[in-house]
């Protein structure tokens, strides 16, 4: 009543203003703001860490520096090679598991249940007990491995060959569960009469597959490939914990380097237009990834 | 109720008003300091609080807080490398004019000491901070191994010389592929826990051990920051080849990101024979071994000079702080002889000349003789204001070329050379 009262005389305008102002305000100062201030300091020479020293400008400069420096491509390559194959693999093992998993049978739900638990784990800690399990003298990895076949012993984070899959592999095992749920809920949007109907014109079962379940499923699989991507674009976390981008520069993903650019060598100016970039090619991948999944559910 | 308002209220007042905040590393000599504190805490009234950050954290938490103004510590026991940023953007105060008001000499304190944890520029008598951590990096072996005379005798037909404190490097290099997969009673062991870490300072602090050892210097002397042909010179190159070759010989599997604590965790449970470390670490390593049987100690072998990697740490008073007058206040007490030997006594590692000159020091504990003889030898790696800028390429660059095997140890270092250029020249410095 009391809302009422207040709310009235407020045109339906301003109170969805009253509504979104908050959030609007939030997001300008959050992330619009730094965003205009990091896009400023990229075309200067600014460190953070250089108390009493004035930020100069020096035009295009720091984006040529990080464009010509090839560790810098060195990084991108580790980070696209990184998400190549963790996409790749969530979407495979996360469908399938998936399409198991939309089966009716005993133990369904406490098996579900089970599956999406590494996901509820901090990336950190999955970082840190999966050191562990690699560890080549008690570690479990290597026991399992050995068991099937004697490789003896082996260091996955210690390897460079081996590295990038340590990291590869945690965040499987983490986030497939995700890409599972995503295209569960695919699943079981798909009307039955479909499949009754195939039935009817003996469709064979992979013929039911392709032509209705992927199809169906695809929009729901391609949304949660977009999110995993984006996730693993700015992955950190369990990667610093796990190998902190070692051997020497084997896991060092572009946001690892450009946290130690920015807040260990406090090249604030340089950093900038490096995260720029980064921003830049991400919205930009985003955006064209968005509209080709549009077309495919419009399809 | 009321009372207990009253007196919870006055409590806090008086609290913030005679209370500081020290920040350090969290490890072993934070808990004999903040035991060591409760005398001042009992003589001065005023509470002490501490903030430890584990190691892999520390520069960056401090650094962040300093770098930001913060008035979080009124007392910061900083690391070495640190005292150029201190010094230069403002951090730290200058505290000569406090020491000769209190009469506190810098000459009381072991030379090699107050150049590296007290000056800047290098060599100057400015003074931004009192030695509060002598430390060095030295090594520890299993010496129940080594007085077995099974063991000895296969040693010495294979080498020609007893298992013993190594006197160099090779001698380091043939015991420990020595122990390299042997079997000690039913268990498998390896050759030493030596500094691989990636992420901070790790492997930068281990393979300038070796470096150190093998002459290197990172510039000119004649020419400041001219360092071609110096920081890559051929007995630099030696040293990171062989620092590479220690770790593929008799390093134990998996260790490959391993720094203090690991290395630490590798010889308590038994893996190792040796183990690189902080002298820091010596007393609770000797705690566990009372009679002295098992754990020998010894500095940094020589190989072509005498050398050892500076570690350790001065104490200083923060400028933003707002109870500087109680902060200097504390570094008087910590600088009084009687405290100072209270430090050692407790597991500090003192710097005052009248506890490391005393005749009873070299025998006062089995490490006191060794940490006697690597302050003597001490080296420390840049500690321009930029020195997190000069690490970082440093500790990638070895760590690629020792742990992952990539390319060659000159290649290694003339990348190094190359980023330091670089930040020399942002710097203003070339």
């Amino acid at each position: 009543m009391s809302v009422k009262k207040k709310f009235k005389g407020l045109s339906d305008k301003a109170v969805a203003w009253l509504f979104i102002g908050p959030s609007v305000f939030l997001l300008l100062a959050i992330n619009i703001y730094p965003l205009i201030y990091a896009i400023r300091m990229s075309f200067t020479n600014f460190y953070a860490n250089k108390i009493g020293r004035e930020p100069q400008f020096v035009g295009l400069k720091n984006y040529i520096k990080v464009l010509n420096k090839e560790a810098i491509w060195e990084k991108m390559q580790v980070t696209a090679n990184f998400m190549f194959w963790t996409l790749l693999l969530q979407a495979v093992i996360g469908l399938g598991l998936a399409l198991l998993l939309n089966r009716k049978f005993k133990g369904n739900e406490l098996l579900t249940t089970l599956i999406v638990l590494p996901m509820m784990l901090s990336p950190a800690v999955v970082g840190v007990f999966w050191t562990y399990l690699y560890n080549p003298q008690v570690g479990l990895f290597n026991y399992v491995i050995n068991f099937f076949h004697d490789f003896g012993s082996f260091d996955m984070i210690g390897s460079s060959v081996l590295a990038p899959w340590s990291i590869v592999i945690v965040d499987t095992w983490m986030w497939t569960p995700f890409t599972m749920l995503i295209c569960l809920a695919g699943l079981r949007s798909v009307p039955n009469y479909l499949y009754e109907a195939a039935e009817v014109d003996r469709a064979s079962k992979w013929q039911q597959f392709i032509y209705i379940t992927l199809p169906s499923v695809l929009p729901f699989l391609l949304l949660a490939l977009l999110f995993r991507g984006i996730e693993n674009f700015k992955m950190f976390d369990m990667v610093v914990e796990l190998t902190s981008g070692g051997p020497g520069s084997a896991t060092e993903l572009a946001s690892i380097n450009l946290k130690r650019e920015a807040f260990e060598k406090w090249k604030t100016g340089y950093s900038s237009a490096f995260a720029v970039i980064l921003f830049v090619t991400i919205f930009g991948f985003g955006n064209v990834y968005v509209k080709v999944m549009n077309k495919i559910k419009e399809r | 109720m009321i009372l207990l308002f009253v007196s919870l209220f006055s409590f806090s007042v008086n609290s913030n008003a005679k209370s500081i905040t020290l920040g350090w590393a969290a490890w072993d000599p934070a808990n004999a300091l903040q035991e060591l504190t409760k005398e001042f805490t009992a003589e001065t009234g005023i509470d002490v609080n501490f903030e430890f950050v584990p190691w892999p954290n520390f520069a960056d938490r401090m650094l962040n807080e300093l770098n930001n103004k913060g008035k979080t510590f009124d007392l910061l026991i900083g690391d070495s490398q640190w005292i150029g940023a201190g010094a230069v953007y403002g951090h730290y105060v200058k505290l000569n004019d406090f020491f000769d008001k209190e009469g506190i000499s810098m000459n009381d304190f072991s030379p090699a000491t107050v150049y590296a944890y007290s000056t800047w520029p290098k060599g100057s008598e400015n003074y931004y901070a009192l030695p509060a951590m002598g430390d060095a990096l030295a090594w520890a072996y299993r010496k129940d191994w080594f007085d077995r005379p099974e063991l000895n005798s296969e040693f010495k037909k294979k080498h020609g010389y007893d298992l013993g404190v190594p006197a160099n490097w090779n001698q380091l290099h043939d015991m420990c592929s020595f122990f390299q997969g042997r079997e000690i009673d039913g268990q498998k062991r390896y050759g030493a826990a030596i500094n691989t870490e990636r992420g901070s300072e790790g492997i930068t602090m281990g393979v300038t051990a070796a470096m150190y050892a093998w002459g290197m210097e990172y510039e000119n002397p004649n020419k400041p920051y001219d360092m071609e042909g110096f920081f890559n010179s051929p007995q630099a190159v030696e040293a990171v080849e062989f620092y590479r070759k220690l770790y593929e010989d008799c390093a134990p599997p998996g260790h490959s990101d391993a720094y203090m604590v690991a290395n630490l965790d590798a010889y308590k449970s038994g893996q190792v024979a040796f183990q690189m470390n902080w002298y820091a670490f010596w007393p609770g390593v000797s705690k566990e071994d009372s009679d002295g049987r098992v754990s020998g100690f010894f500095a940094n072998p020589k190989q072509n000079v005498a050398a050892a990697t500076l570690g350790g740490q001065g104490i200083s008073v923060v400028k933003y702080s707002d109870k500087q007058d109680l902060a200097l206040e504390y570094i008087k007490w910590f600088a009084r002889p009687d405290v100072q030997q209270k430090w050692w006594d407790l597991g500090g590692y003192s710097c005052h000349n009248d506890v490391l000159n005393s005749p009873s020091f070299p025998t006062s504990t089995v490490y006191a003789q060794g940490f006697l003889d690597s302050m003597g030898i001490v080296k420390d790696f840049w500690q321009e204001p930029t020195f997190v800028e000069l690490m970082l390429p440093m500790q990638e660059a070895i760590h690629d070329y020792v742990v992952n095997g990539k390319g060659t140890a000159k290649g290694a270092l003339d990348k190094i050379i190359e980023e330091w250029v670089e930040v020399f020249e942002a710097d203003g410095k070339l």
